[in-house]
């Protein structure tokens, strides 16, 4: 059993050291060919210059109010997003004639290029952190009210029948028996607007220069401080990736426990 | 009784009398409207909200100027050579992960993480190796369709039915062959589905690094109109835009409806 088990960890932990082995030398290997030319040094930063920088952007760049700046934002842009993509979710579910009208629409609007739209934003809004969160708000809207109908649509026939047998009200048979049934679906939603919205966000303060970590990477790139800004964009992966990983592990605890 | 079943049945009664259809008209009317009262209404700051009758004239006089397809046409081959790239990029490294489990579960979680990171952060250290021209653009577009892509592929890949790699093999088949006669025949449906999906992000990479810094293609010319303060020309220049987008987007679909028919 001991022995067993010794070569399950055996093999899950091998593709790991592989993986992370084959990034180090990858950044060994770089370092190198920095140092000794091959690469051009105005165009890739050593690996070891980008690792001197992190505490730079922390002491001079303040990176962790850029972060807050950002979540905040991201945090505005979410509660929205969520609040209106379910309501109007909702509105669709519950007017027959109003999904069947709309919902290609919705459907196309979440594939539709809407980030594009920031220069018109820009002229509604300002430059500001409002034109940020809007631009975050349009981005996750459409997947969360898709994914509230899909979730509400698909609701277990024989639930709404028992509802139906206990002679609950609509208001009562929603929020007894349709929303909890609908909520891991609702839950996908959200993430897929909190990370649509995100990427936006970051995107869009890159783009005009305003708010937190993508400001930053605009203004370290603009000043030609290389391994600062290879460093900002290593940050900001991290920093999504690590959104990307936890929202994934509370759809997948709320989708088993569902 | 039959006429009576007719006309009771919304889906046999005359398309524009659908109740579903007068709905749409009655919604693109009121926000045609809406539209056309804020135009006039002088609530928001002048122009901002431009009335159609302008933003039309707009449009119908950017279509008319050869310098406007001087843009398109550069925006289109830039997004063109960062699909083809990116897409032969992603082809490449999916057929290795989804085809090696070692090396699937060796990498592909970092290209799964990777993959919704917003891709324009690249877009300084894209500068700084290909320049300002339009090779950091068709960059920007390679990079970002390359992580669906490649996703898409690998994926398609486990999905091949394993009687069809078997039979590959009893013929003896080398790995080029491997690959032109039994994984890409075999992957066209999950192959078209990345490359939809890559179309459209890489058209949000390249669009957005023309609107960052460029002197051509319409992302250039949709911020010129912004700082020049020009919104009927913005409006319509964005209408083109979602046309493009959603033009080449239907393209790729039919191209997948019909494979799918084929088979």
């Amino acid at each position: 059993m001991s022995g067993l088990s010794k070569s399950l960890t055996r093999s899950a932990l091998r593709p790991v050291l592989i993986g992370v082995g084959s990034l180090i030398l990858f950044f060994i290997f770089l370092e190198f060919a920095v140092r000794f030319g091959l690469i051009n040094q105005f165009a890739v930063a050593p690996p070891s210059d980008i690792v001197k920088a992190f505490p730079r952007l922390f002491a001079e760049e303040h990176v962790g109010d850029r972060f807050l700046d950002t979540a905040f934002e991201a945090v505005i842009a979410s509660v929205f997003v969520a609040l209106f993509g379910i309501s109007a979710g909702v509105l669709l579910y519950k007017v027959r004639i109003l999904r069947l009208a709309t919902e290609t629409w919705v459907a196309a609007f979440a594939a539709a290029p809407t980030v594009l739209l920031y220069p018109l934003f820009l002229v509604i809004f300002g430059r500001n952190a409002t034109t940020i969160i809007m631009m975050g708000f349009v981005a996750g809207l459409a997947p969360v009210t898709l994914k509230t109908l899909e979730g509400l649509s698909t609701t277990r026939r024989v639930l709404v029948n028992v509802g139906r047998s206990f002679n609950l009200t609509e208001w009562q048979l929603f929020w007894k028996i349709l929303f909890p049934s609908a909520l891991p679906t609702i839950f996908v939603g959200v993430r897929l607007g909190l990370v649509f919205a995100l990427i936006n966000i970051v995107g869009v303060e890159f783009l005009i220069n305003f708010g937190g970590l993508g400001a930053l990477i605009n203004e370290l790139s603009e000043r030609f401080d290389l391994a600062g800004t290879y460093a900002a964009i290593c940050f900001v992966i991290l920093v999504s990736v690590m959104v990307f990983m936890t929202t994934e592990r509370a759809e997948r605890w709320l989708t088993s426990a569902g | 009784m039959a006429d009576v079943g007719r006309l009771k049945n919304p889906s046999l009664i005359g398309p524009l009398l659908n109740p579903v259809m007068r709905l749409r008209i009655v919604i693109i009317v009121a926000v045609v409207a809406l539209w056309e009262i804020v135009a006039v209404s002088g609530w928001l700051f002048r122009d901002v909200v431009p009335s159609w009758q302008r933003i039309i004239a707009s449009l119908a006089a950017t279509l008319s100027q050869g310098d406007f397809y001087f843009h398109l046409w550069a925006t289109v081959y830039e997004i063109a050579v960062g699909l083809a790239v990116g897409g032969t990029c992603g082809l490449a490294v999916g057929i290795l992960l989804g085809g090696n489990r070692l090396l699937s579960q060796s990498f592909e979680s970092f290209l799964y993480y990777l993959g919704p990171t917003p891709k324009i952060i690249f877009f300084p250290v894209m500068i700084m190796w290909f320049g300002i021209g339009p090779g950091s653009k068709m960059a920007m577009g390679a990079i970002s369709c390359f992580f669906p892509i490649a996703l898409s592929v690998a994926a398609g890949m486990r999905e091949i039915d394993r009687v069809l790699i078997r039979v590959g093999r009893s013929f003896r088949l080398s790995t080029g062959q491997m690959v032109t006669k039994i994984y890409l025949p075999a992957m066209r449906a999950p192959i078209l589905n990345g490359v939809r999906l890559g179309l459209g992000v890489a058209l949000i990479g390249t669009l957005l690094a023309e609107t960052k810094l460029s002197n051509r293609g319409v992302g250039f010319l949709i911020i010129q109109s912004y700082n020049t303060f020009d919104m009927p020309l913005m409006y319509s220049l964005l209408i083109v835009l979602f046309a493009l987008a959603i033009g080449l987007n239907s393209i790729i679909g039919w191209f997948a409806e019909s494979d799918r028919m084929r088979r």
